[in-house]
Parts: structure tokens; sequence; C-alpha cells
């Protein structure tokens, strides 16, 4: 039980049980579906641009505890990057769930840090990287659906 | 040849500690809880007896097949085939050459959609299949239906997630070419009454194709009986090694049907110009086949068929029947297929908590159980859930096991308090 302590803190199990920027905006300059095959698992996000940075993102969608709150996690701290900023941030963020490498402490990735535990879990690291494959499939404007596979 | 150790037992006889012992893994812990493993609906653990078939073909009796003259050829020629006969003898088909060899029940019915299907469907004819099929029974036949023109048409399911009869029989159409059918649904275990079905279709003429994945595990086939056109399963649910299935077909389909690989061992003779094919059963088995696993899988079905299916039968009704009615118990399950007739096979859902969660939770205290949509997304669709989570009971199971299991829920509840 304690190692599941690791995985489902608190703040996981908040977001994923009442996850933030949930559901469709009146209005958005991106989108893009996301869809995890091994469990059935839906996303879709959303994200607004203005002059070069991310001005809003909200997602729906419906999966587990970990993609809920990776994604309600993921339309916080987006919010005021510039898109390569966006995507390096995807890049450490991508590094801090599937390794153990020490990452230099910013805000963003110590917002992040309590989904590192999935790194442990590695069927579970999709889960936590689908909402932002999405996001990244939005913002360049790549017609696919996201897929984690 | 390893042959089988174990002596008939009355069903009264059957002994799970026994059982057990013969299935090393068991012995095993996972995250240092001893291991309670609900997923055999996925694939079944072997007992010592398969391990030791196939460690000895490698070890002492093993060269390539329908090949050589030498004593080791003709020694694993002879293993492989005996299990043929074995098999024809678990289903009771009429002859050993109406039994082909697979990778799986995968291959067997992606195998009859590509032959039988591309030289019997055409534009506008109907294959019937149902909601409660594995996506291995419905994207074969989707695929050669956007070869031939054919529609795949699907009998829906109720809320109980049962095998509809009646809408069945209304789908039937003189546009119906074949009926391609679960014997049992891997997902919520709800048994079809195949006997039944194939009977109607007969009446208008349409062949029948089972998929016995589960079916044969937990009920057992008379293919004479049943008077199944074509039936297919994997040798890994039922306690054999992966990579190696059967198709049964009858003999004067598979003649008709032209091959389906081309290769070694599936011919007669080859020119540049042309080929002509080998007899039946080699006829749609192409290239070395998996020797080894095959032989394995001779002992497999030395093991189940020295227990027996009714045994079987009795043991897995009473460790479904218990668990159906501890879960029954617990307010917040809710159980996904509630079709009267089923097989060893749970699907539910913890309110509140995605299957996923409850399968890492669940893992967690050692408890192996599927979740996901067990590839059976039109069924779950039906349900309008992503998934649930499946409990599987085996010939090794015990009540102990469901018991691991409802104190395992009361971790996932913990978690999600």
């Amino acid at each position: 039980m304690n190692d599941l302590r690791d995985l489902y803190q608190e703040i996981i199990l908040d977001h994923g049980k009442s996850p933030r920027n949930f559901g469709k905006p009146e209005s958005f300059t991106a989108d893009a579906n996301g869809y995890n095959p091994l469990c059935g698992d839906k996303v879709h996000v959303y994200v607004t641009l203005k002059d070069g940075r991310v001005e809003d993102v909200h997602f729906e969608g419906r999966g587990c505890a970990i993609s809920m709150a990776s994604a309600s996690l993921m339309t916080e701290v987006l919010v005021g990057k510039t898109e390569a900023e966006a995507r390096a941030l995807f890049d450490k963020f991508h590094e801090l769930v599937t390794t153990e490498h020490e990452l230099v402490g910013d805000d963003d990735i110590d917002r992040l840090v309590v989904l590192g535990g999935v790194r442990q879990y590695p069927s579970r690291v999709k889960c936590a990287t689908l909402a932002w494959h999405t996001f990244n499939n939005a913002i360049t404007g790549a017609g696919e659906p996201a897929k984690t596979e | 040849m390893v042959s089988p150790v174990r002596l008939q037992p009355a069903p009264d006889l059957f002994d799970v500690a026994r059982i057990r012992a013969d299935f090393p893994i068991l012995s095993r812990e996972v995250h240092g809880k001893p291991l309670v493993f609900l997923d055999s609906a996925a694939s079944a653990q072997k007992p010592q007896v398969v391990i030791d078939a196939v460690r000895h073909c490698y070890e002492a009796e093993y060269a390539n097949i329908h090949r050589g003259v030498h004593y080791l050829s003709e020694t694993a020629t002879h293993n492989y085939e005996a299990t043929r006969e074995k098999v024809r003898a678990f289903i009771n088909a009429r002859e050993t050459k109406e039994i082909i060899f697979v990778r799986g029940a995968t291959e067997a019915i992606n195998l009859v959609a590509a032959s039988w299907g591309g030289a019997n469907l055409k534009p506008g004819d109907e294959i019937l299949i149902t909601a409660l099929e594995h996506h291995s029974n419905i994207v074969p036949w989707q695929m050669i239906a956007e070869k031939t023109g054919a529609l795949v048409r699907a009998v829906p399911t109720d809320e109980t997630g049962d095998f509809l009869f009646e809408r069945f029989e209304d789908m039937l159409t003189p546009r119906t070419k074949i009926v391609a059918i679960t014997h049992a649904s891997n997902a919520i275990g709800t048994v079809v009454p195949i006997k039944d079905v194939v009977a109607t279709a007969h009446a208008r003429g349409i062949p029948v194709l089972i998929d016995g994945c589960q079916g044969i595990v937990h009920r057992g086939v008379d293919v004479q009986d049943v008077d199944c056109d074509f039936y297919v399963f994997s040798a890994h649910k039922l306690y054999g090694p992966s990579g190696i299935g059967v198709l049964y077909g009858k003999a004067d389909l598979l003649e008709a049907m032209p091959p389906y690989q081309g290769g070694g061992d599936m011919i007669e003779t080859v020119s540049i110009a042309r080929s002509t094919y080998a007899a039946l059963p080699h006829k749609f088995e192409a290239g070395t086949p998996n020797i080894a696993g095959t032989v394995g899988f001779g002992a497999a079905i030395d093991y189940v068929a020295a227990i027996g299916h009714d045994a079987i039968l009795a043991h897995e009704d009473d460790i479904l029947g218990y668990a159906l009615e501890r879960l029954r118990g617990l307010n917040d399950i809710q159980l996904v297929g509630t079709a009267p007739e089923r097989a060893s096979i749970i699907s539910f859902l913890i309110d509140g908590v995605h299957p996923h969660d409850s399968g890492t939770i669940l893992d967690q205290a050692g408890i192996a159980v599927r979740v996901g949509h067990h590839c059976a997304q039109p069924l779950m669709d039906h349900f309008d859930i992503a998934g649930t989570v499946r409990a599987s009971f085996a010939v090794y199971n015990t009540r102990a096991d469901v018991d691991a299991l409802i104190d395992g829920l009361q971790d996932v509840r913990k978690v999600f308090a």
C-alpha cells in the first residue's frame, strides 16, 4: 500500500476526481483527439493560442485517475508558455515519467513531479502521457488523433 | 513422448490442491504476496507436464518434421502428428485431416475469412457475427468484406449481455453466407447455445464458424454433435503453449478451399510455372510450424482430458457461484454481463474507480486481473463503458482466490476513499 501512495498521491486523486479546465470551451484555436488503444481511454484537448503563447487549455474525456490527473495538471502548467516552451516541457515531463533522472527543478516540473511515481509502472506511463501527446498534435495541427502506441 | 501421469479421477474426487501443485508458477510471489492468478481467460498457466514436454522435445527429440529420413525427424514428426490425433479425439472430429494447426484462433479465423470468404463471398453478401465477439472474430471478416463487397452484420445483445436467439434468427437473411459466433464471451462469460445456432443456420443452408477459445476451456466441444462447419481455438488458453492453435473444419469444406499461405510443406509438386498442393491437412500448413509447442499442446490435451470437462465445469461453477455471491454482496460493485448461462468469467466495475487503477492496485496485492476492453470494444460500447475489471477462473483457482480478490477490492477503496 505504501508503494501505491507514491503513485496515487493526494494531488493525483484530487485532480483525477475533480479535473480542472474540464469541458469544451466556447472558443479555441486548435484541438485534437487522443486515444489509448490499450485501454480505450479517450481525451480531447482544446488549445487557445494567442500571439504565439498558450492562453488556455481545456480537455474532456474519460480515463483512469492517472490520465485524468495528468491532463488536468497539464492544462494548468501550459498556460503562458510559447509553443517552443510547451514542447520543451513535454520533453522534460516525458523524461520525468520514464527515467530516474534527477530533473533540475523549476516551478513547472515541480508541479508535475507528483506524476513521477508512474515510472515504476511501465504499463501506466501511457496514461500519463496521453494528454500531452494530444496537446502536441493540437498545436502542430496534425490532423490525426494522437495515439500512445 | 511424454505420457500423461494423471489417472482419470471421479468428479467428486476433484482435488484442487493437487491440481495447483501441477502448476509451478502458482507457488511464486508477486510484489511480496502469494500470486492470485485470475487472468486465465487471457492465457492460462502451464502444468509441469506441458513444460516438461516442450523441454523434452528440445532436449531429446527435436528436428524438423515431414522432411528427414533420419531418426530425430521421424520422431519429431510422429510426436507432432500424435497431437493432431489427440486434438481429433478431444473434439471428436471424424478425421485427423480435419485438424489444421495454426498459430492460434486468430490465425484460424483469418484463414477461413481469407480462403473460404475469398472464394465464396460476393458484393451484398452478409457475414453474421454478434456483439459479443472478440476483435479476432470481427476484424478478419471486416477485411474480407472490404475486399469482396460483403457486409458484416452483428446480432445485438441486451443489458445482461446475453445471446438473443430471436434477434439472431431475424438477422439470418437470404444474403447471409456465413455465421461466425463465439462459443463463450471472453469479456463477460456469456455462453452461446451453439448447437441450436448451428441447427438454425443449417436449416437455411448457412455454414457456421465457432470461436471456441473460451468454450473449449470451460465447456469442451463435440464437433460432430454440434455439427459446426469450423471450430477454432488456441492452445495457450487450454493450459498449452502459446503460438499454436487449431482450425477444425469439415473435410469437404476444407478440400474446396484454396490454400491460405504458400510455401514448403503445403505442396505436392512445384515448378516455376505452377505448383500443385498437398492434401489435407498439410495444404494449410505452409512452413515449419511450432513443433515443440505442438508437442506441449498434446501434453496439455492429455492433462485436461484426464481431469475431464465434467469435473472442470463442476469446479469452475462452484468458484463462479461463490464469486458472484460475494461480489453481489458489495454495494459499490457493478457486474457487467449477467447472462444466466455463463463460463467462469466475471466482468465488473468499482464505483468511481477506473479499471486500470483497480488493476494496478490489485496487482500490488499479488492479484492478477485483466483490465480494459478485453479486445471486445463493440461490447464495451454496448454497455457504454471503456472497459471493466475481469476475473476469470480456471481449473486451479479456489474460493480462497475469490476471498483474496474481495480483500484486494478493499485496498482499492482505501486508495480512492
